[in-house]
Formats: structure tokens, sequence, C-alpha cells
């Protein structure tokens, strides 16, 4: 069989957006995260994969400070955004989560009309001066949530109101309406159905020409279809971080392959 | 064409792969006229550069068989995406193998040119692997196409390429017992003749993927068995 990790790829060489280093994490006396060292790209997705309890998603919470607000959790280690370190003093974790944003599990419009789920955001860091502009960033921000032709003729109805996927599509607006620079994404299409989430991939897709994007799921192919970096995460250590086709077809670590191939979990 | 998928990456993946089996094709058709050129101007140097170009060839093969396994990997494709990820599989090693004939023809080639022709077998040889590019160009077209009916057309005139293997063979053991000092061009003649009656069957069994890709099933009927040399006295 041929030796997939000799395959000679066109690998762009990309600036590295987020450096992590020597992280952990601690829930009270567990240690759920261990020496993690990883790299985010900018304008990547990269996926975070590992059975359940395997830290990604406390890992992915680390990149914003949503530890922050686990009286338990106790986060270590050096988490550089553009070479800053996102842990220092002087950072505002508000401001932090404007430049970081993040994407959850569940759909979670507030209960306002879908022109003030996206408004919310960009008023609150007063980034339009008049409504015109707030018209225009809505609309911007909808039209790359792949929302705006199902919504622009009723924005004024309640966000809550609309389909699964698309209130999915509209928090992805609502995140990106700030204009971050780092996307993450915990178990974005887990309650969405199969046309809903081929939707949010190709949407995920299209950001990576301006973001960096980090998703957490628990749908290995959806990692192996949207990202081009993937890291296996497995009791709080990071096993192996790679180019995503070089993780599913030939991984390095016996562990990785277990995982993937449906033998350990 | 049938609809895109939502994820356009699928497509754009689907579709490099499918560039890469055209580009092979490509060459693997000018392989064949090459060769046969080669043979009927007692061109050594074009031999020489047919036996080099299979490396292209070969190359092309590594870089499908590598792409198609990280796609399957990546996409786990299904149906229509299935039958085609598995054709790019089957016709990249039919025209790889096709390729290798037409090397093994060129190689021939430069020792012929060391020796007297044999009456005007080079123009029928040429003739014969006219008509499987011919068959091959349309086997390609019809892959891409999507075309069940032109490939079943090109299954049907592997027949006239065995006819005329059939004819040739003949003809070569007539020269042989006329002129025993014929025998070693004979033989390696008579072996290109056989490369490119294998070349059509590979042909063949491309067209044949177009109608399993197409239809999700096998041609009806076995295909048509024209070669009768190995009953032949």
């Amino acid at each position: 069989m041929n030796d997939m990790s000799r395959l000679e790829r066109v690998v762009e060489t990309k600036n590295i957006k987020m450096e992590c280093r020597d992280c952990q994490v601690y829930y009270g006396e567990t240690h759920a995260i261990k020496d993690v060292n990883v790299d985010i790209e900018e304008k990547t997705v990269t996926a975070f994969i590992g059975p359940s309890g395997c830290g990604k998603s406390t890992f992915l919470r680390c990149l914003n400070r949503m530890n922050d607000t686990i009286a338990t959790a106790r986060v270590e280690g050096s988490f550089r955004l553009d070479g800053e370190d996102i842990y220092d003093r002087r950072v505002d974790p508000v401001q932090l989560r404007a430049k970081v944003g993040m994407v959850f599990q569940k759909p979670n419009p507030f209960p306002k009309s879908i022109y003030d789920n996206v408004a919310y955001g960009p008023r609150i860091h007063g980034l339009a001066r008049n409504k015109a502009e707030m018209d225009e960033i809505v609309e911007k921000a909808l039209r790359r949530g792949a929302l705006w032709n199902e919504v622009k003729d009723r924005l004024d109805a309640p966000g809550t109101g609309l389909s699964g996927g698309q209130q999915q599509r509209l928090c992805i607006a609502r995140a990106i309406a700030t204009e971050p620079e780092v996307l993450l994404m915990d178990e974005p299409c887990s309650a969405l159905d199969p046309i809903a989430t081929a939707q949010v991939e190709e949407l995920i897709d299209e950001l990576r020409q301006n973001y960096s994007v980090v998703i957490v799921t628990h749908s290995m192919q959806q990692a192996a279809r949207v990202s081009q970096k993937t890291a296996f995460f497995h009791l709080g250590n990071l096993v192996e971080f790679g180019e995503t086709g070089q993780i599913f077809t030939n991984p390095v670590d016996p562990r990785t392959e277990s995982y993937i191939t449906g033998r350990i979990g | 064409m049938v609809q895109q998928h939502i994820t356009s990456v699928y497509d754009r993946d689907l579709e490099a792969i499918q560039a890469h089996i055209m580009k092979m094709g490509g060459l693997v058709e000018a392989a064949i006229m090459s060769s046969a050129r080669s043979l009927e101007t007692r061109d050594a140097e074009l031999a020489n550069e047919v036996r080099a170009g299979d490396k292209a060839i070969d190359a092309l093969e590594e870089i499908i068989n590598q792409e198609t396994a990280r796609l399957i990997a990546l996409r786990a494709p299904t149906a229509s995406d299935l039958r085609l990820v598995l054709s790019v599989l089957k016709v990249s090693a039919n025209l790889e193998r096709i390729g290798d004939y037409a090397k093994n023809i060129a190689k021939r080639t430069t020792v012929l040119v060391e020796v007297p022709p044999v009456a005007d077998s080079a123009a029928a040889l040429r003739r014969m692997a006219r008509e499987v590019e011919l068959m091959l160009k349309d086997a390609l077209d019809s892959y891409i196409q999507r075309d069940a009916e032109l490939a079943s057309d090109v299954i049907t005139r592997d027949h006239e390429v065995d006819q005329m293997y059939n004819a040739l063979f003949r003809q070569f053991l007539t020269f042989m017992a006329e002129d025993p000092r014929s025998i070693t061009s004979c033989m390696h003649l008579h072996f290109i003749a056989k490369n490119i009656e294998r070349m059509g069957d590979h042909v063949t069994a491309i067209a044949e993927q177009v109608v399993y890709l197409v239809t999700g099933h096998r041609p009806d009927d076995a295909r048509p068995k024209g070669d009768t040399t190995s009953t032949t006295v």
C-alpha cells in the first residue's frame, strides 16, 4: 500500500494565528488537559476530535477564556493570539471574545428579532455609527452566514421562530458580525439534519477565506470533510496533530488509528 | 450533469480526480499513436520518447490512487459518487496497462529498425493502433459525458480490432513459413499486434466501467470475443 505520509501534497505554509504552549487545565483536582501544544493557523479549519471527556471542548474553551466562567477551572500555560498573551491581566475577556467568536452546540438565538440577534455584538462593541451602517453590517453578516435570502423579508421576526438549521446559521452570522479573527465552534451541527449540516459545512469552508475556524466535533466524518488540520485528543492528551488527509489515511499514533477506525472510544 | 453537492469542495475534489484521468487518457492516446508511427516510419528516436514518456503515465496513476484513497477516507462517497470513485481506480489501472503496451511496442520498434521491414505490416499495425486510439478517445468522451450508449458502441467495436489481429496473425504465419529469415521480425511484429489487441480489451474494460457508472449495472451482454487465434492451427 502507498505510504500516504510521503505523499507530496501542496501544503501552503500559513501564518500561525494562535500559539498554545504547555497548556494545562484543572477542574479542582482533575487534570483535564495535559501539556498540550497546538498551533492554530490562519485561514485554516482545525478540527478537534476524540472520545467524550477527552478534553477537546475544554481546550477549545481556553481559546477565548470561556473557562474563566467556571469557578473550579484553572488554566495554565501560554495562549497567544498574534503573539499576545490572551490570559494577560490587561486583556478584557469581552474584547477578546469579539476577536475570538464562538458558536455552540445548540442553536441559542436571543429572544429578539433576527435583526437584533445579529446587531447585538456590533452594538455593544460600537462598530456602527448610525442605522445605515448597522443595516449594512447585519446584511453582510447574514449573507456570509448563508441566511440572507431566507430571512431578508422578515428581519423583524423572532430568531427563535426559525428552523434549527436556520437558527444555527443565525448564530454563526451573529458570531461573525463583530468580524472575529478566529471562530470557535463546539459541535455546531450535532442538533441539525444532514442538509442543514451540509449547508453549515459549506459555510465553514467559505468562512475559511477570512477566518481561522476551530471546530470540535463528535463526527469524525465531519472533521474529515471540513478541516485541513486535525487534532486527536485522548484522556486529556493531544495524541496527534496533523494534516487531515494524513490523519485519516495514515495516522502515526496507534491510538489515533484505533479511534478513527472505531476500535476504541 | 448531476446536481452539485451542497459542499462545493466535494465537487472540486471529484472534478480534480477526473481531470487527472483525462490528462492520463491524453498521454496514453498520444503514446499509442506515437509508438505505431515510430514503427511505420522506423523512427527510433520517437520510439525512445514513447518509452521515456511512460513514466509520466505511471506517475499520474500513482497520484490518482492517492487522491482517491484520500477522497474515500475524507468524504465516504455513496451511490453515484461511490461508483465514480471505484470507476476512477479501474479506469486509471486500465490506462496504465495500455501505456505499458505502447511502451513495449516502442521497445520492439528500436529492435525492428535495425532489420529489413516485413512487407507493409507496419502500415497495417498503424491502422489497427489508430482504431484502438479512436475507441479510447470515444471511451473517455463517454466517461466524461456519462454516455452509456457511446460506451456500448466502443465495446462492440473491439470486435473489429480482434479481426484485424486474426488477419495479421495468419499473415505473419505465412511470412515465416515462406521465409525463415523473417522469423525474428515477424515474432516482434506479432507481439506488437497482440499488444494492440490487448489495448483494445483494456479500452473495452474502460467502456464497461462507463456503463457501470451510468447505470449501476455491468453491461448486459458478455463482450464479443473475436480473437480466434488461440484455436488456429
